[in-house]
């Protein structure tokens, strides 16, 4: 990958993610902050990379913590945020069951 | 695993971990777009997290990996511990909750770029000189640098945020000079990595310089920052997280983290700026203005007094009332009445009677809590109103039923040019019929403004605690038959 080909990755990301959001409801804000937040998650596989290469001891200790904290973020992420839109329902979805 | 691992050549496995990573980015930004809108939410993180899966195990086929028994036990541990925590929490916590896992991604990324600096580091001791056998070109040591210093503060300015919020950690430390000593850690944080980046990773004390200013900056920032902001704050280190992972992406040459990265970075600051305007501020002066410490301005004299009234009354009151307008607030949450509230509505409907809930944005610890909440509780999202939806709305309410709510809906912010809540936007609650506010005492509100809502002459108060006041609600509508 080139520099000039990851600043054009970048820009459109950087777009598409604004595009994204600059429509959601207020009622969705918390959630999906949540699901951003677990989308970052993905920092699981640098990490892995990072340990997977890791060669001295202080490496793998910080490649270990990495690879730690990475999953606690993507897995934490989506628990939370699965747990909240799970309980997000019409009037007529509630009606026809569901519910506690 | 290990037939995968030598069967095909380097150029084919990454061929396959590209497609996939492709397939990941897809998947994250469409799992995005459908968590934008209350149908198919659900949806939406389920194909996230199918791309989340796809990316991790296409990782273990990457070329010249090893310590795969380090790399499934840190998974293994990081899961169980993840899994149980975010099972367990109370739906009321889940603010502090999001901080604590966008911590742990921010930790991450800085993790990335410590071994990645360290390497540089240590290769240049051990060889004597300067650039050493490691070679980063400059561009990326600059991003491994700056994703690491986001990622640190992002790490330990969530962690503050954390135990703020969970009540950990109550003191909001202030100081003369402050802002002075921020700006020094942050500065002189930036000052090594220019150091480490001119010279090739450098030695390893001026690599642990880096983290160790980063972090205690990322501390000292968040320690002044009131509770009632912190909701924003969190919202800001999403946005650092993802940023940071973004420039650990262009670090590892991966795609995947490139895009999820910046995709988050800037839906992040969206999100953070739509948070601070809810909340009627700048992210300037969420972050750097002493607000939030509860000193507020010069109270205006309210004149009236205020009105008490029985729960029968109000019972009668709004079984023959064409319209009941709820407005929930935090105090609610923390009186767990959520539910007693949705059952006395739910015989209001049974009654003919329409019933919404009116939101405000900060009804809760943080945009859209407030609905979570509800949501938590049974109520269904068609019958829940954001501001904007609902104000033109009150004229027309036989009763506007305020339970654990106050500064969003003091009228003062539409009249009073000295209230300090002055042009934040409210709740027109006034503008009902009848008023009745559900409340504890006689006290002034979060921010230590007196509600001038409580002494309108259309205004009653109903003394009690949050959950016992629903009940007794709901037992008054059962009796009017």
């Amino acid at each position: 990958m080139t520099g000039i080909v990851a600043l054009y990755i970048f820009m459109l990301a950087a777009f598409t993610g604004y595009e994204i959001i600059a429509k959601v409801p207020v009622i969705l804000h918390t959630p999906l902050m949540s699901g951003s937040n677990f989308v970052h998650g993905i920092v699981l596989v640098g990490a892995m990379v990072a340990l997977g290469g890791a060669v001295t001891p202080l490496e793998k200790v910080i490649g270990f913590i990495g690879v730690l904290l990475a999953a606690g973020n993507a897995v934490g992420g989506y628990v939370v945020t699965e747990r909240m839109l799970e309980m997000f329902k019409s009037s007529g979805a509630r009606k026809t069951g569901g519910g506690h | 695993m290990e037939e995968v691992m030598q069967a095909p050549g380097v150029a084919s496995r990454f061929l396959v971990i590209d497609i996939s990573y492709f397939l990941t980015a897809v998947l994250f930004i469409m799992g995005l777009k459908r968590m934008s809108s209350p149908v198919t939410a659900r949806s939406g993180i389920v194909w996230a997290g199918a791309g989340m899966a796809v990316a991790t195990l296409v990782t273990f086929i990457y070329p010249g990996m090893g310590n795969f028994e380090l790399i499934i036990a840190a998974i293994v541990v990081g899961t169980i511990i993840a899994w149980w925590s975010g099972k367990k929490v109370a739906m009321t916590d889940m603010p502090q909750m999001i901080a604590l896992y966008n911590g742990m991604g921010g930790g991450a990324a800085a993790a990335i770029a410590a071994v990645e600096l360290y390497r540089a580091a240590f290769a240049n001791a051990a060889s004597g000189s300067s650039p050493g056998p490691v070679q980063h070109g400059p561009l990326i040591m600059t991003l491994a640098v700056v994703g690491g210093i986001i990622g640190a503060i992002s790490f330990s300015g969530s962690l503050i945020a954390w135990a703020k919020l969970q009540g950990v950690l109550n003191k909001t430390v202030r100081f003369a000079g402050q802002k002075f000593v921020n700006g020094l850690l942050f500065l002189g944080s930036l000052a090594v990595g220019v150091i480490v980046v001119l010279h090739h990773g450098a030695d390893p004390l001026h690599v642990s310089l880096i983290f160790a200013l980063a972090l205690l900056f990322g501390v000292a920032m968040t320690l002044p920052i009131g509770g009632a902001d912190m909701p924003v704050v969190i919202s800001l280190y999403n946005a650092l997280t993802g940023l940071a992972v973004a420039f650990e992406g262009f670090v590892m040459n991966n795609a995947a983290m490139i895009i999820a990265g910046t995709v988050v970075g800037s839906a992040g600051t969206l999100l953070t700026q739509l948070m601070a305007k809810a909340m009627n501020r700048s992210l300037a002066n969420v972050l750097f203005s002493d607000f939030g410490s509860g000193g507020g301005g010069a109270a205006t004299a309210v004149s009236g007094s205020m009105k008490p009234i029985e729960a029968s009354d109000v019972g009668v009151m709004m079984a023959f009332a064409s319209k009941v307008i709820v407005v929930p607030g935090y105090g609610m949450a923390v009186a767990q009445a959520q539910h007693k509230v949705w059952e006395m509505c739910q015989l209001l409907i049974e009654r003919g009677v329409t019933v919404k809930f009116a939101i405000h944005p900060v009804a809760g610890r943080m945009p859209g809590h407030m609905n979570v909440l509800l949501a938590e509780a049974g109520v269904p999202y068609d019958l829940i109103s954001d501001l904007d939806e609902i104000n033109a709305e009150f004229e027309t309410a036989d009763v506007a039923l305020i339970i654990g709510a106050n500064d969003v809906v003091n009228p003062v912010a539409r009249t009073d040019k000295s209230s300090p809540i002055y042009g934040m936007p409210i709740l027109n609650a006034d503008k009902a019929k009848n008023v009745i506010v559900i409340k504890r005492g006689q006290g002034a509100g979060f921010s230590g403004i007196e509600n001038a809502l409580f002494f309108l002459d259309n205004t009653r108060m109903l003394y009690g605690d949050g959950q016992k006041a629903a009940a007794e609600l709901v037992n008054a509508i059962k009796a009017v038959g």
